[in-house]
């Protein structure tokens, strides 16, 4: 497998990641050929960002840090589109730029 | 009086009716007796559990339609139904195979030592409990109507297939105020009380549940019937009345329009509230973002905060006034400590003008937000002039920061509380204000020389003091003839007591407690 590309972004959500917004990341990620996934911490452990079940069974945290890897041939794009959707509150706060 | 009963109110409205138990099981079910079988019996369970889901998402929406969407997602993880299919393979019945998955599932969630998680056993175990009646071959479950339906907990989508149209309740043993179903009843208007813990409440024939008092009356006798006629028979002639006023623009008796705002203190807050029925937010109170104890919010969680107030507002005023704090509400490392009068103390602008790096933060986050709607910026507790120039130069500051950093921004017109006599006495030296909003709780107390929070002076902290009255038809005048926008946003807009005042004093925009929308808006109609 090739490299993994990362990044990271900081929960927001008043009640962190919990279900509506957890169903709005597995569902991004599942548009994407590459495997991602997200952890707690830069050392993992890493769990299938396209997996509801797991995704919610983390309990992250409002102001605790996602971070995201991904790898495969659209990783740059999928770690982006995560990472963008957790940075803008999971397009909760409002519309438009 | 019948069985009174105390629990938690979950969801506000009083209802009496006959109860209805919640029951969770299943039919017993034959296994089919080899692996196989039981591996297609559990898949079959699981298209048609989905199926039913996803018919009922489309009878439903909002709130309702994540709940139902984010269980089917559940459901449709193969992550969900693996750990079931090898302990099939195993082995095991298919039923008994997808409960001990499922409860794994729901004791992960219960341990959680956050509220939000630990709700999330209950969709679970509604998942559970839909998936094993398709395996017994059971029909849904038939919704009772008008009934009270009394359990240990009760699953989010036996709230969804229940028709609530002829009334209803919802009193639990367990079950929780932040849970999918409380939320689903307050929007539905559906009078929920949890957490009432008493078994007797099993064996009752009839309720009644008071939600807002957190009251359930088991098997009335008659005193209590009659206690809840007339309560219900009051109650909903009063909101019969003010229904017929809260979408419409408010209008005194001579035709005059007054603006009704709303005063707001948390985010959550809007999800209940209508916004078609105010004229926008008058007070938004940043003091929730600030809590004791916790780490100051950073520019981004504001940012985010006051863009959901005007994202809500759909392009209504909404003003938002800056940090309110000081030795009465207290926040560690930013307030005094040991003042000896604290309301005359180191407090509003006053404390932010002394902590300039927390001001500039919630400046610089208010400048951001403000390009997403009509915010207008509020600086409480304004005494003198220079209060308003000095955050003025700290918001021009902000602003021009952002511009050479290319983030987008809008200056917001900055306006001031007048709670302190010094500026209701004297608004001519405050022109520098884009606004005057009167802080009538604080103002009161000030020129009444009468602590708020002190019941043996309660009586003279009166809004009604003729002197409160001539300091604010001075200020509305002031307003008036030189064209600064006068508006008022304390308790007092919100009792209709005090409204001839108020219209006598030419007020012509109020903000008031959301729930009292709709009486004040019945209320200036007789004015």
């Amino acid at each position: 497998m090739s490299e993994w590309i990362s990044g990271s972004a900081v929960i927001t959500h008043d009640v962190g990641l919990h279900a509506r917004p957890s169903v709005k990341l597995t569902k991004v990620a599942k548009g994407f050929a590459s495997a991602i996934e997200i952890g707690g911490s830069e050392a993992g452990p890493w769990i299938d960002a396209k997996s509801i079940v797991k995704v919610m069974a983390m309990k992250a945290k409002q102001h605790s840090t996602l971070f995201v890897r991904a790898a495969g041939v659209d990783a740059a794009a999928a770690v982006e589109a995560v990472v963008g959707l957790v940075t803008r509150d999971f397009d909760e706060a409002g519309h438009g730029a | 009086m019948g069985l009174e009963l105390k629990g938690i109110g979950a969801s506000d409205g009083l209802y009496m009716g006959p109860v209805r138990l919640l029951s969770t099981a299943a039919r017993k079910r034959v296994a089919s007796g080899d692996a196989h079988g039981e591996r297609e019996a559990l898949k079959d369970a699981l298209t048609l559990a989905v199926a039913e889901l996803v018919e009922l998402m489309g009878r439903v929406e909002g709130e309702a339609q994540d709940i139902l969407g984010f269980q089917v997602a559940m459901l449709e993880d193969d992550a969900l139904s693996a750990p079931a299919l090898m302990a099939i393979d195993a082995g095991t019945t298919a039923d008994e195979a997808w409960t001990n998955a499922l409860d794994g599932e729901i004791a992960g969630y219960e341990a959680s030592d956050d509220d939000y998680f630990r709700a999330r056993a209950a969709d679970l175990k509604d998942m559970r409990d839909r998936v094993l009646r398709h395996l017994s071959g059971e029909a849904s479950i038939s919704a009772p109507e008008g009934a009270v339906l009394v359990g240990e907990e009760i699953a989010p989508t036996t709230f969804l297939e229940t028709d609530w149209s002829n009334g209803g309740a919802i009193a639990l043993l367990s079950g929780s105020a932040t849970s999918h179903v409380a939320m689903l009843a307050r929007a539905r208007g559906v009078p929920m009380v949890v957490g009432l813990g008493d078994e007797t409440l099993l064996r009752a024939e009839v309720l009644i549940v008071d939600g807002a008092r957190g009251l359930v009356t088991a098997d009335p006798d008659d005193q209590a019937h009659a206690g809840f006629e007339s309560a219900s028979a009051s109650q909903k002639a009063a909101r019969d009345i003010e229904e017929r006023f809260r979408f419409a623009p408010a209008l005194r008796k001579n035709g005059t329009r007054i603006e009704v705002l709303i005063n707001v203190a948390s985010v959550e807050e809007l999800d209940h509230i209508d916004v078609r029925s105010c004229d926008g937010i008058g007070l938004m109170r940043s003091e929730f973002l600030f809590r004791d104890g916790a780490p100051l919010p950073d520019e981004e969680q504001q940012y985010h905060a006051y863009r959901r107030f005007l994202a809500w507002a759909e392009g209504r005023p909404v003003t938002i006034r800056t940090l309110d704090i000081g030795g009465d509400k207290p926040i560690r490392g930013l307030t005094p400590e040991g003042e000896s009068n604290p309301f005359l103390g180191l407090r509003g602008v006053r404390l932010t003008l002394a902590h300039e790096d927390v001001f500039r933060t919630q400046l610089r986050a208010l400048a951001r937000a403000a390009v997403h709607g009509n915010l207008k910026v509020m600086i409480p507790m304004v005494t003198v002039s220079g209060e308003i120039t000095r955050s003025a130069a700290l918001l021009d500051q902000c602003v021009a920061d952002l511009a050479r950093d290319g983030i987008p921004h809008a200056r917001p017109p900055l306006g001031i509380m007048v709670e302190v006599p010094a500026v209701a006495v004297a608004p001519d030296l405050f022109n520098d204000a884009a606004f005057f909003s009167i802080g009538s709780n604080d103002l009161t107390q000030y020129v009444t020389a009468s602590s708020r929070d002190d019941g043996r002076v309660a009586t003279l902290n009166d809004a009604g003091h003729p002197a409160v009255a001539r300091l604010i038809t001075a200020v509305a005048r002031y307003g008036r003839d030189t064209g600064i926008p006068v508006s008022l946003c304390g308790d007092m807009a919100s009792e209709t007591r005090h409204l001839k005042t108020l219209m006598d004093a030419g007020l012509t925009a109020l903000s008031v407690a959301p729930s009292r929308v709709a009486r004040i808006k019945a209320a200036l109609a007789e004015l």
